[in-house]
């Protein structure tokens, strides 16, 4: 027994590995500490507002997608809820002066999300796999409209909105300017990936991989799959719960658009992009995703379609998402053959922009004739300008895309034959994760 | 009372019917290919849209069979070179790429037709009242869509039970291998069945933009309802689709002409919820929940028989 426990545990952590693991968290809390003073704009600071709200969400997302292997199109139900019951906490705490400060408040929306997940995962969870989708939306879309219906709890189209500086303060701090939002947001980030990080860590976080993986053999083991799933449905709601809270506490409103599709959608876009393989994607995700929404909305009116073909393109190529892809490269960079792969990322980079050039001057040129026809046909796109109505445009968006998809195509093929080149040299000394 | 029952029987047979010409090829198209098409919804809407445009530039009729060509050619050409592609990184992938395609689709149609309703008119010649119940004129073109549902409806049973294609598709459902050896094209059929599965999904939306609105959301208000029918009918159960589209049809119907609420039926017994938040449950009409009721169908549907009505298979 001894003999197998060691052969099966693993190695006790090198006091080195121990430094650069809590160093790490160390670096991050010290980079969140200092981030205001690098950047301390208005507009920087509710960028990292959002992004940190974000975080929170496709974290607790990802305790569904990718560590329980559920797919959900209604997660945005725990995190609006959360957002509603912390803006009425906010009114009655305000109006009835009683002594909870704001830090709290997104305990409330946590224990909100926690509730109705509660409630309505038992049922939910009984399946899992593509039912368990099908159900998710269902749901979602009975309490997105309900809350439509319920008009004196969510306030109708228009929404409940609150006063965050009522409350008593917390050590001299209103909650007022912007600054302070950030810090409390930070905080909360800090709390709920050590927290959600932790999760992964227990027993029952190894279970619910478990229950992905292989849910018959689960069940051989003696745990219930459907238990595990509802456990993982309602961790997950809780911290959705949270981040809910805190974006309602950054918008002082909360309103029926927190729990609708498009949330949901944006929460299931930012952890598969980030990747839902390892721990760290869904962070990536979310700052990469709310950057380039805020980005792309300022460069062009159809952003949302840029974002919907590169979330297609990350589906078809990259299913490991953004973390995903840079992982596969650790082999080549321990076995020092990455070097070989570089020339053809660079030969391939060239005819792959021109593609997409091609494919976006095609659909700016579109946009200006249907969106706005009457108007001036030399129009900007991304910095750079053109004659949307002269035949070159067209011409020039046609060859851009066909003869950059074929030389694409090709530079690919010679690239993935570089890779595995690569790959089997890696493998040969050693390194194959 | 008789009269509203009478239009509301036909209005939520027609209804359902409508819901039947898309669930089908969901239907199907998630037996064979074990991939529910999240953009389902968004090729009936690429119907309408592709109606309107070809009826504006050749009329009514050639539209009614151009559109749901292209839309299938659409659909088989998404199977060919985007979803079989993404099969080997599993369901989610495919259920996500779908997804996406869906969000893709919206957003083109939004781009080129814009965000607000286009004016998509019932053809002339189908422009009059059949007949009349009691007082109210029941219009042509329902009947018309109708007729076309049910047409379709008997057609695909022929094709699907009569048929050698049937025989051939319906192995394929089971035991896609077999059929392989046997030298049959199966990734061909694939492709046909998600092609026929897109096109049947066009038709729907060409009879059913001039009756209802075209406009770019329609895909998101009528897909969430569609995955209701194929879960509460079970997955992958084509009767249980069937049963489930009419009961659908039928319950948002009757639900949508009820004016009754709580406030009305027991109004005098408690007047002091009237005051609180409550209220808004008190005071809600029957007609005001008719669009939640599929979604508490479905939760019932759940808590009652999880694997659905008809359905036997777990997923």
């Amino acid at each position: 027994m001894t003999e197998l426990a060691s052969r099966v545990a693993p190695p006790y952590p090198q006091p080195s590995e121990r430094i650069k693991f809590y160093g790490l968290w160390a670096a991050t809390v010290l980079l969140l500490l200092v981030l205001p003073r690098l950047f301390g704009s208005g507009g920087a600071l509710t960028t990292f507002s959002l992004i940190g709200i974000s975080i929170i969400f496709s974290l607790s997302y990802n305790i569904l997608l990718g560590q329980t292997g559920l797919l959900s199109f209604g997660h945005a139900v725990y995190y609006g809820l959360g957002g509603f019951l912390a803006i009425h906490a906010v009114n009655l705490i305000g109006a009835n002066k009683l002594p909870i400060p704001l830090p709290f408040v997104p305990l409330i929306g946590g224990m909100t999300g926690l509730f109705f997940a509660a409630l309505l995962g038992w049922v939910s969870t009984q399946r899992s796999g593509t039912a368990f989708a099908m159900i998710s939306l269902g749901v979602a879309e009975l309490i997105a409209s309900s809350a439509l219906i319920l008009r004196t709890f969510f306030g109708g189209e228009a929404g409940i909105s609150a006063n965050r500086t009522k409350l008593i303060r917390f050590f001299d701090w209103n909650f007022g300017p912007q600054i302070q939002i950030y810090y409390l947001v930070a905080a909360w980030t800090v709390i709920a990936i050590i927290a959600m990080y932790a999760l992964t860590r227990t027993p029952f976080g190894r279970m619910c991989n478990a229950v992905r993986d292989n849910p018959e053999r689960v069940q051989f083991v003696g745990y219930d799959p459907h238990v595990i799933r509802y456990l993982a449905f309602c961790f997950a709601g809780f911290f959705a719960g949270i981040a809910g809270a805190l974006a309602a506490i950054n918008f002082e409103i909360a309103n029926s658009a927190y729990l609708g599709a498009v949330q949901s959608g944006t929460v299931l876009f930012s952890t598969y992009i980030g990747g839902v393989g390892y721990f760290i994607g869904p962070i990536v995700g979310a700052i990469f995703v709310t950057a380039l929404s805020l980005g792309l909305s300022d460069l062009t009116s159809v952003w949302q379609l840029y974002f919907g073909l590169f979330f297609i393109a990350v589906v078809t190529f990259a299913p490991g998402g953004i973390t995903g892809l840079l992982m596969m490269h650790r082999p080549l960079l321990k076995g020092g053959t990455l070097a070989k792969v570089v020339p053809y990322y660079l030969i391939s980079l060239v005819p792959t922009l021109a593609m997409i050039a091609g494919l976006v001057l095609a659909i700016e040129t579109v946009v200006h004739h249907t969106v706005n026809p009457g108007e001036d046909p030399n129009i900007r796109a991304f910095g750079i300008s053109f004659n949307a109505s002269s035949p070159i445009t067209w011409l020039a968006a046609l060859v851009l895309v066909v003869a950059g998809f074929y030389v694409a195509r090709k530079t690919w093929i010679r690239l993935a034959h570089a890779w595995d080149e690569a790959m089997t040299a890696a493998r040969d000394k050693g390194h194959s994760t | 009372m008789l009269e509203l029952i009478i239009t509301s029987t036909l209005n939520g047979i027609l209804f359902g019917m409508l819901l039947f010409l898309m669930a089908s090829g969901l239907t199907v198209i998630f037996s064979m290919l074990g991939v529910l098409n999240f953009a389902h919804a968004s090729f009936y809407m690429l119907g309408a849209f592709f109606g309107f445009q070809i009826s504006r530039w050749v009329g009514f009729w050639p539209a009614l069979f151009i559109a749901p060509l292209l839309a299938g050619a659409l659909g088989a050409a998404v199977e060919r070179f985007g979803l079989r592609r993404v099969h080997r990184n599993g369901h989610v992938a495919e259920l996500l790429f779908t997804f996406g395609l869906a969000f893709a689709i919206e957003e083109v149609v939004q781009m080129i037709w814009g965000k607000s309703p286009v004016d998509f008119r019932i053809p002339p010649s189908l422009d009059f009242p059949a007949f009349s119940i009691f007082s109210t004129n029941y219009p042509a073109y329902k009947m018309f869509m109708l007729l076309v549902s049910i047409a379709i409806f008997v057609g695909l049973l022929v094709v699907l039970k009569k048929s050698r294609v049937g025989l051939i598709v319906q192995a394929a459902l089971t035991h896609p291998h077999m059929v392989a050896h046997l030298g049959h094209n199966v990734e061909r059929v694939f492709m046909l069945v998600f092609g026929v599965g897109t096109a049947l999904a066009a038709v729907a939306g060409v009879i059913a933009g001039p009756a209802l609105v075209t406009q770019s959301n329609m895909a998101a208000l009528l897909g969430p309802i569609l995955f209701v029918v194929v879960v509460v009918g079970g997955l992958g159960s084509l009767p249980g689709a069937f049963v489930a589209s009419l009961l659908i049809g039928l319950v948002q119907t009757f639900a949508v002409s009820m004016n009754g609420s709580l406030a009305g039926a027991f109004g005098p017994l408690s007047p002091d919820y009237a005051q609180s938040w409550l209220s808004d449950i008190w005071g809600v009409t029957v007609a005001q929940i008719a669009p939640i009721m599929p979604y508490v169908l479905l939760v019932l549907i759940l808590i009652f028989r999880p694997m659905g009505l008809l359905g036997t298979r777990e997923t």
